[in-house]
């Protein structure tokens, strides 16, 4: 049972972070979260007319529902009365609210309870099969998170191009005729339908940590949109992966607990990322330190050389004093500047070699 | 009749003070549009509540409504610090913070579950809040908390008003800025962390943004606005408390903000100047007047070709010009004097349409040289 509900997770988790990827980039992050609750709203309503769980029906009317929470925010911030992040602000909890109201005064006939909306049931999904006549097909809902996610993949298949530019451009993509517009409710429509899809196993808020949570993690690592969708899906597998393992491990609830590791596995980029990590980034800034005070020595080596008081200025003794270094500093500069080939040292009298000569000059040149 | 006893009472109080403060706090995450960083910080309380309990096994509203704020505060750093200094921007990381803290909560929650103690019911309150289970005891602490709040906000009443409405002024004038955000912030955190047990982790926010959206409306004053939304937040949270407690299966964060959402509805459809009723009254009176002058002008023209204002010109040639609704602007036209009807289709203008005429002429080709 474990296995089918790692399978289950694992698919959720993919089938989100394609959306997710164009949310980051797009600055959008906060409308999964708002999509993600009214989506509750739509599910209910849409349950009180066909009154079958199991209706697509559920999932049209919960789309719907998404898509409404963005027309309405947008709509209220059009009339200039309210800023943008309070129009969002809004919308999402009054439709979440009507929804949790439903819930719980018509707790008899749906079911649904009102905590399992927060937490999702992914562990009771295995128990719920597809079947085919007598054939067991697997569990449903990795069916339905199956199509989701084949439903956001040909989606950004079709429409790649387009997608990068109005997400890169929007202001050139309308201009050749692309309309971001349009392109902006598919992308609306996807969330929706993925957050509904992933409501069952993971519930309304957590569907967020899953959308959000891989892209941010591969925005860290790359530039490339192919392969920042490619590293979020993976990261956002592997995360579901591990959390649900993680869950069976400290029997802990498993939506919550694969967010978490879905938090953790962007904490590791956010500090461990090659280029824009916090530790490498402050590596860089070190880095970038030396091999600037190397110039500033070079500068200096360069100015006095051939002058009477060459032998004074080019002492490694005096060095710190004039250019006013720690004595430890100045050591690291020093020896940097050996190890580029930019000095030679002979005694205590430092001399720039030809290449370091070259390089100063051309700095200077530059500037 | 609702009968005021000590549960109802307790209630209303509580009630009252959550409304009051998420009111005058969320004024200023309105106004500093910070409205979504309410909902992240009222997420990321969820694992301090659950930590308190799990590790101390106290209930004591003092010791959950401290493990709030402290991780809604953690919450509210990381957010800061993260968009202040990496790539990600400030959207991407407080949607992580809120779900990835919030599944960290309800992990610690399931846990806390499958504790064997049963002491641990009554943590899910803090999902969708529960007005009903409120004792004195947290009323008490709420309120200590509030008047801190509150005495604070007052004391630097004009430092915040700057801070939110011109920094670099604030700046300049050697306000420390970051410590002032700071204060600010915490004081949200505390907002939030007060209205928890009634409204609810998850819809906190509302609470936050609707009173003082709504209030926004009605003035222009900032003053005005706070004791308005303070008003509206009062209003919303002590009603919705008193229904779900009196109906039954209905929560009360839900109810709540169902309530402050008919609010903020009617104050922007409702409220005088800024609301969309008065913007269309308005912008109809405008269209009036405007089609009065024009009709004034045209007449205006019309007697300059003819040397005498006594020349009466055909109706029908200024209905057949332009207007929609021509008739009525000349029935109120000559209601006020400005025109003259001879009864037999024809219309002149009379002294005081002429200067009027002429004003609106003067007035229009000032704007055009103007602009």
């Amino acid at each position: 049972m474990i296995f089918e509900i790692m399978l289950i997770a694992g698919i959720v988790a993919a089938a989100c972070s394609i959306p997710g990827v164009f949310l980051v980039l797009r600055r959008m992050s906060l409308q999964s979260d708002a999509i993600s609750h009214s989506v509750l709203f739509g599910i209910v309503i849409s349950f009180f007319i066909v009154k079958n769980f199991n209706s697509p029906l559920l999932m049209v009317g919960a789309a719907a529902a998404g898509v409404l929470t963005v027309v309405l925010s947008e709509l209220l911030f059009k009339t200039k009365l309210i800023k943008e992040d309070a129009s969002i602000g809004l919308v999402f909890p009054a439709l979440f609210s009507i929804g949790v109201i439903l819930i719980s005064k018509f707790a008899g006939d749906i079911h649904l309870d009102t905590d399992a909306v927060l937490t999702g049931e992914i562990a009771l999904a295995p128990f719920d099969r597809f079947m085919m006549g007598t054939v067991d097909l697997g569990p449903r809902s990795a069916w339905v998170m199956g199509v989701v996610g084949l439903i956001n993949l040909a989606f950004l298949l079709c429409f790649f191009k387009e997608l990068k530019l109005a997400t890169f451009d929007a202001g050139l993509a309308a201009t050749l005729g692309f309309r971001p517009a349009l392109l902006h409710y598919g992308l609306m429509i996807m969330v929706s339908i993925t957050a509904v899809g992933a409501f069952d196993s993971v519930g309304s808020i957590l569907v967020v940590a899953l959308m959000i949570a891989p892209a941010a993690t591969a925005y860290m690592l790359t530039d490339s949109l192919v392969v920042m969708v490619l590293l979020s899906i993976v990261s956002g597998v592997i995360s579901a992966v591990v959390g649900v393992l993680a869950a069976f491990a400290f029997d802990t609830a498993i939506a919550g607990t694969m967010a978490v590791v879905c938090g953790l596995f962007f904490a590791l980029a956010l500090l461990f990322a090659p280029r824009y990590g916090l530790v490498s980034k402050m590596f860089i800034v070190r880095d970038r330190k030396k091999v600037f005070a190397c110039y500033t020595l070079g500068v200096h080596l360069l100015n006095h050389e051939g002058r009477p008081e060459e032998e004074r200025e080019s002492d490694v003794r005096n060095i710190q004093d004039h250019l006013r270094w720690s004595q430890k500093f100045s050591r690291q500069v020093v020896a940097t500047g050996i190890r580029n080939g930019y000095l030679q040292k002979n005694e205590m009298q430092l001399r720039l070699t030809p290449l370091g000569r070259e390089t100063v000059r051309s700095l200077m040149n530059r500037g | 009749m609702i009968d005021f006893d000590y549960t109802l009472t307790t209630v209303v109080l509580g009630g009252a003070l959550v409304g009051l403060l998420s009111g005058v706090f969320g004024v200023y995450a309105v106004l500093r549009k910070q409205s979504l960083l309410g909902d992240t910080i009222s997420h990321s309380a969820l694992p301090g509540i659950a930590l308190v309990f799990l590790v101390l096994q106290v209930k004591h509203p003092l010791a959950l409504i401290l493990g709030a704020m402290v991780s809604g505060w953690l919450g509210t750093m990381i957010i800061s610090s993260v968009s202040n200094r990496t790539r990600i921007k400030l959207d991407t990381i407080m949607a992580v913070v809120l779900a990835v803290f919030f599944g960290l909560g309800l992990a610690l929650l399931s846990l806390i579950q499958k504790l064997p103690t049963a002491n641990q019911a009554g943590l899910t309150k803090f999902l969708y809040g529960n007005a009903s289970t409120m004792l004195r005891q947290d009323v008490y602490v709420m309120a200590g908390f509030s008047a801190v709040a509150l005495i604070v906000v007052f004391l630097l009443w004009k430092e915040f008003k700057l801070a939110t409405f011109d920094v670099d002024f604030a700046r300049s004038l050697g306000f420390p800025i970051r410590a002032l955000d700071m204060i600010l912030l915490s004081l949200i955190v505390v907002a939030i962390t007060i209205g928890l047990q009634m409204v609810g982790v998850v819809l906190m926010s509302a609470m936050l943004v609707a009173p003082a959206a709504a209030a926004r409306q009605w003035t222009n004053r900032m003053g005005v606005m706070t004791l308005i939304s303070a008003f509206f937040g009062m209003l919303a949270s002590v009603s919705g408390a008193l229904l779900s407690s009196t109906i039954e299966k209905l929560p009360t964060g839900p109810s709540t903000v169902c309530i402050i959402t008919l609010v903020f509805v009617f104050s922007i459809l409702f409220a005088p100047t800024r609301g969309l009723l008065w913007q269309g009254l308005k912008r109809r009176y405008n269209h009036g007047e405007i089609a009065l002058a024009r009709i004034l002008e045209e007449l205006y023209w019309l007697a300059q070709n003819h040397d005498s204002l006594a020349h009466y010109h055909e109706l029908r040639l200024l209905q057949a010009i332009n207007h929609q609704r021509i008739d009525t602007y000349i029935a109120n036209l000559s209601r006020q004097k400005l025109v003259e009807l001879s009864g037999a289709g024809g219309i002149r203008l009379t002294a005081a349409g002429l200067e009027r005429a002429e004003s609106a002429i003067e007035e229009t080709n000032g704007s055009a040289a103007k602009s």
